[in-house]
């Protein structure tokens, strides 16, 4: 057993309600992105190719399309005899249930924690798009001594971008945490938690018992910021880029990022390539009279229109004479002859019939839910 | 503990495709990438699993080591089977008469042991360089319908190209009475499609025989079928109706691919109940820029296209660099064409780079010598460097 294992933990329902119209019919993990990936795709094989084979993904609700999305773990090479993954439902124990926040998730899934073998745990969310090496945060962690190491990004924050609970934190000289704040509210350049998170499996499941038995609910309200001066807690600067989701328009605005070759060599880095289900869908065909400027486009889309700085998930149709500009057109959406689209998100199998005109705005682009009719 | 089967397959991909020249000099046939993601052995082997088959032995000769990684333990084709699955039967050291694979009824001979083990009633044999959707299951109730020793799938064909088929002469309900391989003046237009079932305790009585004759080629077309039709036995005709075309040449590789963006052609890959399988490439969408113009063409992921692309098959992970023209051309995967580059006619193998303002294949228009055009090939890996010309119905087995 070498010394460095590690045991990962997905959160796949955290911040659910950020994004509600896209929440409603599944978890945060399954939220589809980029053509042809779920939102847990990107942690998923960050894990894989950081070496990480133990990996627990918790739910809580609307987990049908995670499971469906996940099966096995085949794709991500986790079907496997030693390891690999595990779903794991609430209701595991008697005792669990319905959790509110992390620490009684983590209580629910004590079982799992306390029967694995590995010496650390690595905990992420499902609401930050990035190629991120984990090895490079495990790796800190063991060296600079800490009890729980935090992965951070520095970023400049508009007063759009701070919601309730944006997490900052402050360092002192050698690197430990000395502040966190939850929610703040004047712009400015933050040290913001990516809500990754190492420690060992040791303290963890000393954290899940103390904190259990006291009813405390919130990880980074009990353990960040009020146990900083208890435990030594470092920050892990991740330089990668980071797309972070926490609205409709951040959804958007993420997506849309990727038409950036920089940003999309960043996250589809072929080295450490993320994986997805497969769906053995035939190539994309285009007609006579596509054109197609400045898009990103999956497997088994039949184009015939005009498509424009937009995001075609896998067996999208746009017929001749459609024009789709600035949208994301989920799976199986069909737009039909002479359909103007602009800022639009339609999410699985809708229809867009005839003629329709649909236009959002840069900053309020209009979601269409699952499976309607236009 | 191995359960008894009704019927396995047996699919002949051990083959050279001395034909494909430098598409082939490093892997057989059944594994040269076709339309966009597939290479030609998905055909055969998705329609075996979409038929019911869980059991397929693939029979490798030639070049064998792309294959059998593409293969696998046959995930991609849900043939990763408890009982049966997806084998990949190259020839073997026995304790006597040890041989490479002499001929196809002889590659089927060395593995009788393979095929006992599944003590099937049926065995069909398929090869594995044809692109066509069947429904092998339609075919075996037609077997078992005719109470037939060997059914043989057929298709009709224009009478002037029938002399260059293996031709069935049958009578009306099918029953073959004789068979005439590229015959000169042919009797009918039913051309053997090189997919047979055979009731398995016939077939290997016949192999069995065939290999005592020391004069025989084992070759099923040859040997098996001939020998078969002199004893009388039942031996039927099924008509196969549907898109089914032999790509063994440039030329009908080229056209095969082409015929997948031909709207009037009965190739439908997008069929939901008979999907084609193959094993994916984990890339992103592709990307198509601003600059980019992409007309009548099938792309795949992972490509990126910054150039001008029409009537063109693109595969995982190709790139057209701004300004360059690619028309009526096949790029396998990973093949990048520089800024300005023109690729016309042309087949481009896997990971092959052509450099800035190179020219490769010409339109058949502009090429004054009929005789002299063709579809321009450059295998796998190889560099054209900047500003090159390649003329049409070139073959570069090297760099340039």
């Amino acid at each position: 057993m070498r010394e460095d294992t590690v045991l990962g933990i997905i959160f796949s329902n955290m911040h659910d309600d950020t994004i509600g119209e896209l929440t409603n019919i599944r978890t945060m993990g399954s939220v589809p992105f980029g053509g042809r990936y779920r939102f847990i795709d990107f942690p998923l094989s960050n894990m894989v190719n950081s070496g990480i084979t133990n990996v627990g993904v918790v739910t809580k609700s609307n987990y049908q399309s995670l499971l469906d999305h996940i099966g096995s773990g085949r794709e991500w090479d986790l079907s496997r005899k030693v390891g690999g993954l595990n779903i794991l439902p609430p209701f595991s124990n008697t005792h669990s249930g319905i959790y509110r926040g992390r620490l009684q998730a983590l209580a629910g899934i004590s079982d799992y924690i306390e029967s694995h073998r590995s010496q650390y745990v690595l905990m992420v969310d499902c609401d930050i798009i990035s190629n991120v090496d984990y090895r490079e945060i495990i790796k800190q962690h063991i060296a600079s001594g800490a009890d729980i190491t935090v992965m951070y990004q520095k970023l400049d924050m508009a007063r759009a971008d701070l919601l309730d609970d944006t997490t900052a934190f402050g360092f002192d000289s050698n690197g430990r945490i000395n502040d966190v704040m939850i929610g703040p509210t004047v712009p400015g350049t933050y040290n913001i938690y990516q809500n990754v998170t190492v420690l060992s499996r040791e303290l963890l499941c000393r954290i899940i018992s103390e904190t259990s038995q006291r009813n405390q609910i919130s990880f980074k309200k009990e353990i960040l910021q009020n146990s900083f001066d208890r435990f030594n807690i470092q920050g892990f600067e991740n330089t990668s880029v980071s797309l972070n989701i926490h609205s409709l328009k951040s959804y958007f605005d993420a997506n849309m990022k990727l038409l950036d070759p920089m940003v999309r060599s960043a996250v589809f880095n072929p080295q450490n390539p993320i994986y997805t289900k497969i769906k053995d869908e035939v190539p994309a065909k285009y007609g006579t009279s596509a054109q197609v400027s400045n898009s990103l486009v999956a497997d088994g889309c039949i184009i015939d229109g005009t498509v424009e700085n937009s995001i075609i998930f896998r067996g999208v149709k746009i017929a001749k004479g459609a024009v789709v500009k600035n949208c994301i057109l989920m799976q199986g959406t069909t737009v039909n002859e002479g359909c103007n689209l602009n800022y639009v998100i339609s999410d699985k199998d809708v229809t867009v019939r005839e003629n329709r005109m649909l236009m959002g705005f840069e900053t309020y682009p209009i979601y269409i839910s699952k499976g309607s009719v236009v | 503990m191995i359960r008894k089967k009704e019927w396995i397959s047996m699919l002949l991909a051990g083959g050279r495709g001395s034909r494909l020249y430098a598409l082939t000099t490093k892997l057989a046939k059944p594994a040269v990438p076709f339309g966009g993601k597939y290479r030609i052995i998905d055909f055969p082997l998705s329609n075996c699993v979409n038929s019911g088959i869980d059991t397929v032995g693939v029979l490798t000769q030639y070049q064998p080591l792309v294959l059998s990684e593409y293969l696998g333990n046959g995930q991609p084709w849900d043939l990763d089977r408890a009982n049966g699955g997806v084998f990949v039967l190259p020839p073997y050291e026995k304790s006597s008469g040890s041989d490479w694979y002499r001929g196809t009824a002889n590659a089927i001979y060395q593995n009788i042991n393979f095929i006992e083990r599944y003590d099937p009633e049926y065995v069909l044999i398929l090869s594995g360089d044809h692109i066509y959707k069947m429904d092998y299951s339609k075919m075996l109730e037609f077997h078992k319908e005719k109470q037939a020793d060997c059914t043989i799938a057929v298709l009709q064909v224009p009478m002037e190209e029938a002399s260059r088929f293996g031709i069935m002469n049958a009578n009306e309900d099918g029953q073959i009475y004789e068979f005439e391989e590229k015959p000169k003046q042919p009797k009918s237009n039913l051309a053997s499609m090189g997919i047979y079932i055979f009731t398995w305790s016939k077939l290997k009585k016949y192999l069995e025989e065939d290999e005592a004759d020391p004069n025989s080629s084992n070759d099923f077309g040859k040997n098996i079928i001939p020998a078969m039709l002199k004893d009388q036995q039942k031996m039927y005709a099924y008509a196969f109706e549907g898109y089914w075309k032999d790509v063994g040449t440039i030329d009908s590789l080229w056209e095969a691919n082409m015929d997948l963006l031909n709207p009037n052609v009965p190739l439908e890959l997008y069929d939901p109940t008979w999907k084609i399988y193959s094993r994916n490439a984990d890339m992103p969408p592709h990307y198509i820029s601003s600059q980019a113009k992409v007309q009548n063409s099938m792309v795949c992921e992972g490509c990126q296209v910054e150039g001008d692309v029409e009537f063109s098959v693109l595969f995982a992970g190709a790139v057209i660099e701004p300004g360059a023209v690619v028309h009526d051309s096949i790029l396998m995967p990973g093949a990048v064409v520089k800024k300005d580059a023109i690729v016309e006619y042309a087949i481009i193998a896997e990971d092959v780079v052509v450099g800035e303002g190179a020219k490769i294949g010409e339109r058949p228009e502009n090429c004054p010598d009929k005789e002299a055009w063709g579809v321009a090939v450059v295998g796998a890996g190889i560099h054209i460097s900047p500003k090159a010309v390649i003329p049409p119905k070139a073959m570069i087995e090297q760099d340039v």
